[in-house]
């Protein structure tokens, strides 16, 4: 891993930023085609350990500013394959990837790139709210002062009640910023980190299943702020849930055993789907 | 299938009384376990409240014609245990006597009697000339009778340290009396070979070793855990550390005192006078025990506990909130510092807490690396630099040993052994309860209660 903190340039005029203003006056929500693609995996193999193989030749492509659902019974590899896209599966001891991650053109797994500006670039959201033990405030400022940012001030200011008003939080926290974030509710902890994953200004975010450990009230907002979300930010999520998938995704995936079924506009998925595995897993015959 | 045959719900034996031989023997086991330390603190706390109680003085007439003024004490084996003072002044030369019944003619409260404390030679029982204090003291010093009320002795005002009539006193003035006592025994340096006095620079030598022992554990302890957790890989040879870290923990203490000894002491002090203070040689500085190298040994010997408690903390720390950190872009120094570390905290001082509770209690090591009986001076004071670590100093636990086992007269340090006990256990308990409630303050701040 590059320890080395360079300075880092803020979001530059060909990242995904950008592009949302073109993007969105045009795009058409539930169709991802035609849309430039952030991600490009092309014969993506992944390995824990020496021999337990978890991911077989993905190919996959995901649009820009568009929200690609992936989906698949448990242990299928989705959760894996998400985590190749920032390289969080680098913590991991021992694993080993072969193929090509290309984030707008540039492979994340080449020796020279700094992960912690891939990171910067590409935020996560998981499984179970993670909220640090510490402010709401230094919550959200927490990676933008990783990467240099000063804790106080009119610019921290600025950025908290953005992030939070982008995570659909401010109105409940607007008053006790210097609060716990522990003390908030499991939803409002799910969208605290939402928002500070989006205080990074990414381009893309990773949702690793986001709802499981929700409630159907809290789900339902994490799902309206994705909705909203989708138009500035290119978004993956993995989630059990095929009424989640079907809500909230315009891009579907269908992984199982480690291999990529098929994908496509969410829509032809859940409707006309060319496999029959794909088939039984949508209609709840397994999985 | 077959099912096995119904039986009635109603239980045969009593619901509770299943089980009843385990819950018996747990319940047994935490009796005794309770018992024995009421029992022991019990005893350590009375005793050691009892010698700053200002006791009535009695007057004893002796079969053998003696006339004494007496602080009774104790009944042992049938014969009477009484302090009668005036080491000095009595041909036995001795401070304590026994006395079966029969040896005791009459026994009497006179109103008079006082008690004086003297710088040497112990206390003083007798009367003051002319009935007062002012009276007593004359231009030579202060005149006073023997229990026989004949004897005149004149004490100079430098031997007298307080004067108490104690059989005059109220309750109430006993009681302002005892705490006076109290008070300055924690607060006065100790006097005629520690029999006399207090143990204020033992109390200080404690504390400032504990203190000097933490700040050298801790970050050593830490940095070690976090390397063995977050960095080392999973081998034989940090299987190999972790084991013999574990098994440090139970090395003898007095194993550590001689490898302080040789190794802090004669190595590394050696070398710093060879090097830095080599025109005062022959005399050492650094290379005689002192403070540093006492708190050094006492780290050594406490960083097993604080590597195993930290480890344990950093394990603790959800996987999420390091995958947090990492997906934000922090490096896994960052991640470390800006949140798990602050995360493993409670942790952390749960092994400082470990250590400290064992560093005071500790003497072994301590005897041979720089605790001493009596020292001339304590390790701070207002000169540069504050802190003297190459001093030798006093220590509550080698207090209690040299007083008790080196003393010419034990008869009269068993009060003060007692009171030392109380003291440092009180000690280490105070310590415990500060980082006890530093602890739960920090994990109120982590969970955001």
């Amino acid at each position: 891993m590059i320890e080395t903190m360079e300075p880092k340039s803020p979001p530059a005029a060909d990242s995904a930023l950008g592009r949302i203003a073109i993007d969105s006056a045009q795009r058409r929500p539930d169709d991802g085609s035609g849309s430039e693609e952030v991600f490009r995996v092309r014969g993506l193999d992944f390995f824990y350990g020496g021999s337990a193989q978890a991911l077989y030749g993905v190919d996959l492509d995901i649009p820009a500013n568009r929200v690609t659902a992936l989906i698949g019974p448990s242990g299928c590899g989705k959760s894996t394959f998400l985590r190749t896209l920032n390289r969080m599966n680098d913590t991991i001891d021992g694993t080993r990837v072969k193929g090509e991650v290309l984030l707008d053109g540039e492979d994340v797994y080449d020796p020279s790139v700094d992960v912690v500006e891939l990171r910067r670039r590409v935020g996560m959201v998981f499984q179970r709210p993670n909220p640090f033990p510490m402010s709401i405030r230094d919550n959200v400022t927490f990676g933008p002062r990783l990467h240099g940012m000063k804790a106080a001030g009119g610019e921290a200011e600025t950025l908290v009640e953005r992030c939070l008003k982008g995570a659909a939080l401010w109105e409940e926290t607007k008053d006790r910023l210097d609060e716990s974030a522990l003390a908030l509710s499991g939803g409002q902890q799910q969208r605290l980190c939402i928002a500070r994953a989006l205080a990074n200004r990414p381009e893309v975010l990773l949702l690793d299943e986001p709802c499981s450990a929700l409630d159907p009230n809290a789900t339902a907002k994490i799902e309206d702020l994705i909705f909203e979300l989708r138009g500035d930010y290119t978004i993956v999520i993995v989630t059990h849930n095929m009424q989640q998938a079907a809500r909230v995704s315009d891009r579907t995936a269908f992984f199982l055993r480690g291999k990529l079924v098929e994908s496509g506009r969410t829509e032809d998925i859940f409707t006309r789907p060319e496999h029959t595995e794909t088939e039984s897993y949508i209609t709840g015959r397994f999985g | 299938m077959s099912r096995p045959a119904r039986r009635p719900l109603s239980a045969t034996q009593r619901p509770d009384v299943r089980g009843g031989m385990g819950i018996f023997l747990c319940a047994g086991a935490v009796s005794v376990v309770l018992i024995a330390a009421i029992a022991f603190f019990g005893l350590i706390f009375a005793e050691g409240a009892k010698p700053f109680w200002p006791r009535t003085l009695v007057e004893w007439q002796l079969a053998d014609g003696r006339t004494l003024l007496v602080q009774e004490l104790d009944v042992i084996d049938g014969e009477m245990r009484a302090r009668m003072g005036n080491r000095d002044l009595n041909p036995v030369r001795e401070d304590h006597l026994r006395a079966g019944p029969e040896e005791i003619l009459s026994r009497s409260v006179p109103e008079d009697a006082v008690h004086i404390e003297r710088m040497e030679h112990g206390p003083f029982h007798g009367y003051l000339v002319g009935g007062s204090e002012d009276s007593a003291w004359q231009d030579d010093g202060l005149h006073v009778l023997m229990p026989d009320r004949e004897t005149e002795v004149v004490f100079e005002e430098a031997a007298v340290v307080r004067i108490k009539e104690i059989n005059r006193m109220s309750l109430l003035s006993r009681l302002g009396a005892w705490l006076g006592g109290t008070w300055r025994f924690l607060t006065e340096a100790p006097r005629e070979a520690n029999t006399e006095g207090g143990v204020w620079p033992a109390l200080v030598g404690t504390c400032l070793l504990v203190i000097l022992m933490s700040v050298l554990v801790v970050p050593f302890g830490v940095l070690a855990a976090v390397y063995l957790n977050e960095y080392a890989k999973d081998t034989w040879f940090v299987k190999l550390v972790r084991v013999a870290v574990n098994n440090l923990a139970g090395v003898p203490s007095i194993v550590y005192g001689v490898f302080g000894l040789g190794f802090f002491v004669y190595g590394l002090g050696g070398s710093i006078d060879a090097l830095f203070y080599a025109d005062k040689l022959p005399t050492p500085t650094f290379g005689a025990s002192g403070l540093l190298w006492a708190a050094l040994t006492m780290a050594l010997l406490t960083v097993p506990v604080v590597v195993v408690a930290t480890e344990e903390a950093l394990r603790a720390v959800p996987r999420e909130r390091r995958d947090a950190a990492l997906a934000l872009g922090a490096t896994r120094w960052e991640a470390l510092r800006t949140v798990i570390l602050p995360g493993a905290r409670p942790g952390i001082l749960t092994g400082l807490i470990l250590a400290v509770s064992r560093a005071a209690g500790e003497v072994a090591p301590l005897m041979l690396t720089g605790a001493v009986a009596f020292a001339e001076e304590l390790p701070v004071n207002g000169e540069f630099p504050f802190v003297h670590l190459e001093r030798k100093f006093m220590h509550l636990g080698h207090h209690i040993y040299s007083v008790g086992f080196q003393s010419p007269d034990v008869e009269a340090v068993v009060p003060i052994v007692y009171a030392t006990a109380a003291l440092l256990i009180l000690l280490v308990a105070a310590l415990n309860l500060a980082a006890v409630r530093i602890r739960t303050r920090v994990r109120r701040q982590l969970t955001g209660a």
